[in-house]
């Protein structure tokens, strides 16, 4: 069979996506329908750029959603004579598989395309996560750090400068090795930064429910079974229902990434929180005699969301940046792993010869960071307009 | 002023011994000793062998003295080997032990001795920090001024078509890390095969095979544009996206401003406006983000430097690294945070200068 045009390339990679652009369609026209009635959500269609931005965005989404549909071949599968074939090559013998490499092969004969979409599953899998994690972490301490003020606020700060003080790549090479999960560092970090959600949920429900103690001990028993189970799974591969869990590589990747966000995290909440507590309704409530952790929780955090929201956008990027960066330097979760970073590194060897192994995971990872930052601009835009 | 000086200059070095120790424990941890101990004796050596290895270099002695010996606080380790020869830390190749001194820290200005170059750690530091100091200068020379232009240029009209384009130009700046447009760069500008290398060179237009060269090695003994071109502009891209956007909220604010109105209402050309009455006023909090950003350039450094095989001294940080090379990487860190915590108080120190509101006592 004959190579393909740069056309017909294109026009089966649309063929390919045809999932994602039916759901795509389907948000769209919901959302636009419906956009009066949804809040900020609804307000994001109002704005071109952070229309592109979400569109982007829910693209990638849905092509991590839908990849097994999407994908031509398997991402680990080596067809022979492949081997750094150009976009659109054609297979020696198909035999009912798909018969192209849409974007041609890398250098151990796999699909770019195949790993391209799967590589942006293994990245919408962990960048979201981490972000959520680094920020139960960051508001959890960061709040109490801005609120009370004190020795407390001189301890985390002085902690949180620390971590930012680290050049980012020596951190990596120090926590992402092999040699350091056997020294169960990662675990032990884990042990810690997985606590902070319960512990937020648990002080949440208790800040507010304490004086219905029938409810609050519902809500904090629910929190304590629901999150130890997962806990025990994540933390420490130990899940005795099995559901929960993650390989020591990831586990090593993951927590590293969390520890390098939470400290902007923390930061940024400390300084909301100082701004925030000389506000009369705060004053309000300190007078009605609530406790400090409502205060926090429930007057200061709710009102510190617009800027939070904006900063969770933005930051799921850079945490893709950052796993990109570990993938660069080899440090990633496996060397057979799709993730763009890894397939960059892999594909700058022979970049002046055969770019396109190293350009597809480049650009895909270019145009996600772009939708989220032109996502948080138009967010930052419209919940200013407020 | 002074008493902010001093505590500054007291929480740095709290910090830089803070971080430095917490390196010392990483990089000293139990299988790090062992692979180094392997790659620096023989890769078959048995267990026993390895620790035999470790004792008679000195890593076996508890972590809290061999940090001191590398501080220079704890004098530097002897032993007496089988021939009754002394070795010892502070006992160089060919040297007396009895000429040697006992103290051999960095407080004595001795940084050690760097296991994955076989040279002395400030030798190999401070020769790749002038190398990537070049690439550092070059990368401000052209980060900075255009990144103000952009920033200035889209916020003096806000809403503009300019002010548009312009914001989405730096917005997909700050999207692009360095290992992604490098790879751009490389494959559009440094290829002799693909991009428009090889479309110039059949015009006749260029005279080399390549518009730029995709590898910066050359660049340490002549820094040509044709070299130096892509890594330093792979490095600004990534980082005048941010200032820019900084420089363009600062300027669309001050534009907002009453004396502003004033002046266009005294009849001020537009473009006096914003030269004299605007520009100062808004440049005071771009100062502050540029010097911040300074960190994030040692970042960026390192993946170009890796990405160009640029020998400076993010590419010692990462050979440092990789091989475990635990006094260089000391180093490194050392020089790291002393650039992270300079930076930081040069901001604060500018910014009180530019800013006549704010006064510290």
């Amino acid at each position: 069979m004959e190579e393909l045009g740069w056309l017909q390339i294109a026009g089966r990679m649309a063929w390919q996506f045809l999932p994602v652009w039916a759901a795509l369609a389907a948000t769209f026209a919901l959302s636009i329908r419906f956009k009066r009635r949804l809040g900020l959500y609804g307000k994001l269609f109002d704005s071109g750029i952070a229309m592109a931005g979400f569109a982007i965005v829910m693209f990638w989404l849905f092509t991590a959603l839908f990849a097994d549909l999407i994908i031509t071949h398997d991402p680990l599968g080596q067809i022979s004579r492949m081997r750094n074939a150009t976009p659109g090559a054609a297979l020696p013998d198909p035999a009912g598989r798909y018969a192209f490499y849409l974007l041609g092969g890398d250098s151990l004969a796999r699909d770019v395309f195949s790993r391209m979409v799967m590589g942006g599953r293994e990245v919408l899998k962990i960048a979201p996560a981490a972000t959520a994690f680094a920020f139960m972490v960051g508001i959890t301490l960061g709040l109490p750090a801005g609120y009370i003020g004190g020795r407390l606020d001189s301890a985390l700060t002085f902690v949180a400068n620390l971590v930012l003080a680290f050049p980012v790549i020596l951190l990596f090479y120090l926590l992402v090795t092999p040699d350091i999960i056997e020294t169960g560092l990662p675990t032990a970090m884990a042990a810690i930064l997985f606590l902070f959600p319960v512990i937020f949920l648990c002080v949440l429900w208790n800040s507010r429910y304490f004086t219905q103690p029938a409810r609050r001990n519902l809500y904090v028993a629910l929190t304590l079974v629901l999150g130890l189970w997962i806990y025990s799974g994540l933390a420490f591969n130990a899940d005795p229902l099995g559901l929960w869990g993650m390989s020591p590589n990831l586990l090593n990747v993951f927590v590293a990434v969390v520890f390098v966000n939470a400290p902007t995290v923390f930061r940024i909440v400390r300084g909301l929180t100082l701004d925030i507590k000389s506000r009369d309704y705060v004053a309000a409530g300190q007078t009605r005699g609530e406790g400090p952790w409502y205060l926090m929780l429930w007057e200061i955090l709710p009102n510190a969301r617009g800027p939070l929201i904006v900063d969770f956008c933005l930051r799921i990027g850079y945490t893709t940046i950052l796993l990109g960066t570990l993938g660069f330097f080899g440090l990633g979760v496996s060397p057979e792993s799709p993730d763009w970073g890894s397939t960059i590194n892999a594909g700058r060897q022979l970049l002046t010869v055969y770019p396109h192994t190293a350009l597809v995971p480049a650009i895909a990872l270019m145009s996600l960071v772009l939708g989220l930052n032109l996502l948080a601009d138009g967010l930052r835009e419209e919940s200013l307009r407020d | 002023m002074l008493r902010f000086l001093l505590k500054r200059v007291g929480t740095m070095l709290l910090t830089a011994l803070c971080l430095t120790f917490i390196v010392f424990l990483l990089t000293n941890m139990q299988p790090r000793l062992e692979t180094l101990a392997k790659t620096q004796g023989s890769a078959r050596m048995s267990d026993a062998q390895v620790q035999s290895w470790l004792e008679r270099n000195g890593y076996a002695a508890p972590l809290l003295i061999r940090y001191g010996e590398w501080l220079g606080v704890l004098p530097g380790w002897t032993r007496e080997g089988e021939d009754g020869a002394l070795t010892g830390r502070c006992i160089a190749r060919g040297q007396t032990p009895e000429a040697a001194p006992s103290f051999c820290g960095v407080l004595q200005g001795d940084w050690g001795f760097s296991t994955r170059f076989r040279e002395e750690v400030a030798g190999v530091i401070s020769a790749r920090l002038a190398a990537t100091g070049w690439l550092m200068l070059w990368v401000v020379l052209v980060m900075v001024p255009s990144a103000l232009a952009v920033g200035v240029l889209a916020g003096m009209r806000e809403g503009s078509r300019t002010d548009r384009a312009l914001s989405t130009f730096s917005i997909a700046s700050t999207a692009t890390p360095e290992y992604v447009s490098g790879v751009i760069f490389i494959a559009l500008f440094a290829s002799s095969i693909v991009g428009i290398s090889p479309l110039l060179s059949d015009w006749g237009l260029i005279e080399g095979r390549t518009l730029f060269q995709g590898n910066a090695r050359q660049a340490i003994d002549d820094i040509t544009f044709w070299n130096f071109a892509l890594p330093v502009a792979t490095i600004a891209l990534y980082g005048m996206g941010y200032i820019a956007r900084m420089t363009r909220a600062s300027m669309a604010e001050v534009m907002t401003q009453q004396y502003i109105r004033t002046a266009r209402l005294k009849g001020v050309r537009f473009r006096n406006i914003v030269l004299r009455h605007a520009l100062r006023n808004a440049l005071i909090a771009p100062f502050t983000v540029i010097m911040l950003q300074f960190p994030w350039l040692l970042n960026g450094v390192v993946i170009v430097e890796v990405l160009f095989s640029y020998p400076g001294f993010g590419w010692t940080l990462v050979e440092a690294a990789s091989n475990n090379d635990i006094e260089l990487l000391l180093a490194c860190s050392v020089v790291g945070v002393i650039v992270v915590l300079l930076t930081q108080l040069i901001s604060d120190i500018g910014y009180v200068y530019l800013n006549p509101r704010i006064r510290i006592a």
